[in-house]
């Protein structure tokens, strides 16, 4: 990592903390949590479910708004960020609108930013291809099985083409062959556009696969117990999930993971 | 063949019997006709034991015939044995479009002409037995007029008819319609994020709900005065809540993530509005659109009993009974309920159109 000092922060949080008040008492959903990501990190978010990982993405994209400490996107606001259109967001359901097409669907975000038609379909067919989904470009979103429509979704967001991806377990939902496919495709995407990218997932080798930077938290309150920065080459075939170092790495965030439980 | 549609056969065919039976006893008043009538529908009914020639339309053809019999014989004496053919034309007819409606390889067109004819032969039929029943039975025009004198009566006054549905339909109940709907929809997207309003708007608008129009009614006469205006007001104040009602529940349905989706893309009020909540909000209104169909022709009609001009359906019915003429009013019913279905059927027709996404639509779209 010798470009890292050099490298722009993108998402800096100091003793961040986020308490709801639910009607049996406060849920601290997020304490003291220090994060720093670089521009171009691909960074999983890994944990048991309850952690508050879907919390921590919402506080990033200003769906949600901290009690304690301090976070920063692009040094900016939060909300700063939202209303630049700093990210894209993949939420953890579809959430496609019923009344349009798969095509726009994928447009939607395009059409609000005023982005003229020819640029629009021109972007929808690139990204339709990239998700695999050619040819159903005009099918209405309950026409398409459950993985189909989450593929329409991270179309979506690529078509948005921010900086900054932040996704809610995007592959939960999929078979793994279709997981395997996807995995591949967006760490070419990553490598290629110099994303930023918040992955979110409760798979140990998809966290291993894709990152190079893995944030493992813990429940009650949820808290990060770990950062492990993973030297893996960039160049990632699938086999690599066989090679000693990929084992040695995930051997290290399923201790971290065990770790986090024993607080209890 | 289902044992429902054996025993709706095995009955027909039993109610033909019954007639052929009746004819031949009293052969005198029956005549040759009602015997091969009966003859007829007791072996189309009874066929279905045996298994031969199961077509449905047998059954129709057979239904038919008896119809067209039973007709061509109506007169205020007719004999004994009509009456269980009647029975059993009604139940072969209906043996008919049971095996229809089950049947399982149609083609779309197929089926969709089935799934029109049933009710236009449901209607036939009502319209028929009506017939039979008042004119076979000399049931008092005063109490129930037979369908042929309404349609007599319909036919001669066309030109009043029109003046009167202009006057309370196109008027009064549209015009009262669109001016209640539409302020509703929009005072509802205004309301819509002031929540004192709503908290306080909704209950006024149940009690409203709640006014009985005998007491509106003369009221807008007085403000309105007599003419159509005061129609149209009676038709506002009853259409406006549950429009309101309906698009403020409607605005309210989306869902937290999709509300977040667009949240994430910064898109203004407007954009929002358009095209994340009007949408999901379409099937509510177009509920209330349906709804309140029927109730601006109730509204209109009714509240013309209290002071109008001397056109209109509410006006035509109560002076028309106060003169006993009871075919007029009849065929005042007849506009009512044409113009009436006519509107509930054009809002569904678009509503199939705008929500076709909706889940209870889907299934048309493949
Ligand atoms: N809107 C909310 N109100 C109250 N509690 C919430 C809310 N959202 C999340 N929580 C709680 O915060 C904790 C973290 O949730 P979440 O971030 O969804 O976890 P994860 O995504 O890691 O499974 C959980 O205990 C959850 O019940
Ligand atoms: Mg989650």
């Amino acid at each position: 990592m010798t470009s890292k000092t050099t490298r722009s922060k993108v998402i800096e949080a100091e003793k961040l903390g986020l308490t709801f008040d639910a009607n049996d008492g406060p849920v601290h959903a997020l304490k003291d949590v220090d994060l720093a990501i670089e521009k171009g990190d691909f960074v999983s978010f890994i944990g048991p479910s309850g952690c508050g990982k879907t919390t921590l993405l919402r506080v990033i994209a200003d769906l949600e708004h901290p009690t304690a400490g301090s976070i920063t996107v692009n040094g900016m606001t939060p909300e700063q960020a939202r209303l630049e259109r700093a990210y894209g967001y993949v939420f953890q359901a579809p959430a496609l609108l019923a009344w349009r097409t798969i095509e726009r669907n994928i447009g939607l975000p395009l059409e609000i930013m005023g982005l003229s038609a020819a640029e629009k379909a021109d972007r929808v067919a690139r990204t339709l291809e990239l998700v695999g989904l050619d040819g159903f470009g005009r099918k209405f979103p309950w026409q398409l099985s459950g993985g189909m429509q989450q593929r329409a979704s991270i179309a979506r967001a690529l078509a948005f083409d921010a900086d900054l991806l932040l996704m809610d377990e995007p592959f939960g939902a999929l078979d793994e062959i279709v997981r395997d496919h996807l995995n591949e495709q967006l760490l070419q995407l990553w490598k290629k556009t110099g994303k930023t990218i918040c992955f979110v997932t409760h798979s140990i080798p998809e966290a291993v696969y894709l990152s190079n930077k893995i944030v493992v938290m813990s429940p009650r309150p949820g808290r990060v117990t770990d950062i492990i920065e993973s030297d893996l080459p960039a160049e990632r075939p699938l086999d690599i999930r066989e090679s000693k170092r990929f084992l040695e790495i995930a051997q290290r965030v399923r201790t971290g993971l065990r770790e986090g439980h024993s607080y209890e | 063949m289902t044992g429902f549609q054996r025993t709706i056969a095995s009955l027909g065919g039993a109610a033909g019997l019954a007639a052929m039976v009746l004819a031949i006893t009293d052969l005198g008043t029956s005549g040759i006709g009602l015997i091969l009538g009966g003859i007829l529908l007791a072996g189309v009914g009874l066929r279905h034991r045996t298994g031969v020639m199961p077509q449905a339309r047998l059954d129709l053809a057979a239904s038919l015939g008896g119809m067209v019999l039973l007709l061509s014989m109506l007169d205020g004496d007719m004999p004994a044995a009509s009456w269980p053919l009647l029975i059993a034309c009604w139940l072969v007819g209906w043996l008919a479009v049971e095996k229809s409606l089950a049947a399982r390889d149609m083609s779309p067109t197929m089926s969709s002409i089935v799934s029109l004819a049933v009710p236009v032969f449901f209607g036939a039929w009502i319209i028929f037995v009506w017939e039979m029943l008042t004119v076979g039975l000399q049931v008092p025009t005063v109490l129930l007029p037979p369908p042929s004198m309404i349609a007599v009566r319909f036919a001669e006054s066309t030109s009043i008819l029109w003046a009167d549905f202009q006057q309370t339909v196109i008027k009064a109940a549209l015009s009262g319609y669109i001016i209640g709907c539409g302020s509703a929809f929009i005072i509802a997207i205004l309301i819509d994020r002031v929540p004192f309003l709503q908290r306080g708007l909704l209950p006024v608008g149940n009690f409203i709900s709640a006014l009985p129009i005998v007491g509106i009614a003369p009221i807008m006469v007085m403000w309105f005065g007599f003419d159509w205006q005061s129609k149209a007001a009676v038709v506002v104040v009853m259409t406006f809540f549950p429009m309101l009602v309906n698009t403020v529940a409607g605005l309210q349905a989306t869902q937290a993530m999709e509300r977040d989706l667009l949240r994430t893309y910064a898109s203004s009020y407007f954009q929002l509005l358009l095209k994340l909540r009007l949408p999901t909000a379409a099937p509510f209104i177009f509920n209330a659109l349906k709804i309140n169909s029927t109730l601006a022709l109730i509204g209109a009609i009714v509240a013309e009993f209290f002071g109008t001009p001397i056109v209109g359906l509410g006006f035509r019915i109560s002076t028309e009974v106060g003169r006993m003429n009871v075919d007029m009013v009849w065929a005042e019913i007849v506009v009512a309920a044409l113009a009436g279905s006519l509107s509930y059927g054009l809002l569904s027709l678009l509503e199939k159109q705008v929500t076709f996404w909706h889940p209870s639509n889907r299934r048309k779209i493949q």
